[in-house]
């Protein structure tokens, strides 16, 4: 029994540890943003009126929702390369990434969209806004403010989830832990200060899309809830 | 078992797809009980098992399932518990979706009307009477809906346990994989299973979500 822990040795790497971390962040800002970008056509194409683009976004949002993010990695990854096509983990990982988030950013995002009560709607159309005006000056921004808490959990839950993409070595936080343990023999001090480090992402993300919350909505600021 | 996709190897993912309901199912039992504690340490009158409950949830909800999965597994050998890969992956599993349902569950305990809470009092109800006779029946419909969704998450989330190497679905892909390299078209079956374990439960869940929206009770 050697329950002597020993975190100097792990903590000694705080460099390696940074570079993940930053690295973590990297893959889910990109996979944010083209997320996000996917999520706001996606939901339009849910309830577009177009049947057959319907059915082709649900069937994107129902097969991503329901397989497991490792096996859509690996379908990926090996996807490419059957195809020929010669990417770094890193791309592979973002690309991964971004096809999963999309689809649960279309699913929040179609909520929102569709709790905006028609009569905003109709009164949009009776000041004579074109169909894109509508869209976003009274769908799409209206619509994201209101589910924008539920959002952006599911973004931080996209950041822990990016730990998966270790196991096509990107070189990840999760990937440099493992890099970690294995070289010091430390593998409990190591993967504890790793799950720290991940807390303090998450509370990191968390506070930035606060921030990000109170620029973006100013009408939510003001009132305190949601309209 | 090289050359072309056979019978062995199907049955061998059949197995493997036992493996992932298995643990499913002990995830859900293991996790479901630890998670009724956290939701009744989250609502508890007591500070500090408010403070701990919600620490614990905190703390999970932060850390990605991966690295408490490699924590289980290589941290507690490397300190001088050996422990078997279903025992790691059913702790780590346990630990994980005990902190998720016990928030979920929580907000459906705070979602039983507020003057429920106030007529059990009236009627003189002790704490645990009031919970288990009035607010825990009510609070079990609302949470239905919800925690058969999560369900889809818990098995998805036991493809996790290949990486201690456990063999469930994904890994027994892995594993059939490694001998004929056909990755595209073994994940694509491992894919294909996946999806028809899960989408009858989403499919349920947002189901038994509509019934619930249209049976709102008259006390709300």
């Amino acid at each position: 029994m050697g329950l002597e822990l020993d975190f100097s040795v792990v903590l000694d790497r705080w460099r390696s540890l940074l570079d993940g971390a930053t690295l973590t962040l990297e893959l889910a800002f990109i996979a944010v943003v083209c997320g996000a970008i996917i999520g706001v056509f996606g939901a339009i194409g849910r309830r577009g009126g177009n049947p057959l683009i319907e059915r082709l976004c649900g069937a994107y949002v129902e097969g991503i929702r329901n397989t497991p993010l490792l096996v859509q990695i690996f379908l990926v990854y090996f996807g490419l390369s059957s195809l020929g096509l010669k990417f770094s983990a890193f791309t592979v990982a973002a690309v991964a990434l971004t096809i999963n988030v999309g689809a649960y950013t279309t699913e929040i995002m179609r909520a929102g969209f569709d709790s905006i009560v028609r009569g905003q709607i109709e009164a949009a159309e009776g000041l004579g806004l074109s169909k894109a005006q509508i869209y976003w000056h009274v769908i799409i921004w209206p619509g994201i403010e209101r589910v924008y808490p539920a959002l952006t959990s599911q973004f931080v839950l996209l950041m822990l989830a990016s730990s998966v993409t270790s196991q096509i070595s990107a070189e990840e936080l999760t990937a440099v832990a493992n890099y970690i343990q294995s070289e010091t023999y430390r593998s409990f001090e190591t993967y504890i200060v790793v799950a720290l480090i991940y807390v303090a992402l998450s509370f990191v993300m968390r506070f930035g899309f606060w921030l990000l919350g109170l620029a973006l909505f100013p009408r939510r600021r003001r009132l305190g809830t949601p309209l | 078992m090289g050359g072309a996709l056979n019978v062995n190897h199907l049955l061998f993912l059949g197995h493997g797809a036992l493996w992932t309901i298995g643990l499913s199912v002990i995830a859900l039992v293991g996790g479901g009980l630890a998670g009724f504690l956290v939701a009744l340490g989250r609502v508890s009158p007591s500070r500090t098992v408010r403070l701990l409950a919600a620490t614990y949830v905190q703390l999970i909800q932060g850390t990605p399932l991966l690295v408490i999965m490699f924590l289980s597994f290589f941290g507690l050998a490397a300190i001088g518990f050996n422990i078997s890969p279903l025992a790691a992956a059913g702790a780590s599993m346990t630990i994980f979706v005990a902190a998720y349902l016990g928030e979920i569950w929580r907000g459906c305990i705070e979602a039983v009307p507020r003057p429920q809470w106030e007529a059990a009092e009236g009627l003189a109800l002790s704490r645990s009477q009031r919970m288990v006779k009035v607010i825990l029946p009510q609070a079990i419909r609302i949470a239905t809906p919800p925690t058969v969704g999560f369900m889809v998450q818990i098995i998805k989330n036991t493809s996790l346990a290949s990486v201690v190497g456990f063999v469930e679905l994904t890994r027994s892909g892995q594993i059939i994989n490694n001998s004929m390299f056909e990755p595209f078209l073994i994940y694509s079956i491992i894919a294909v299973v996946y999806f028809s374990l899960c989408y009858p439960l989403s499919r349920l869940s947002r189901r038994l979500e509509r019934t619930a929206l249209q049976k709102k009770p008259a006390l709300a």
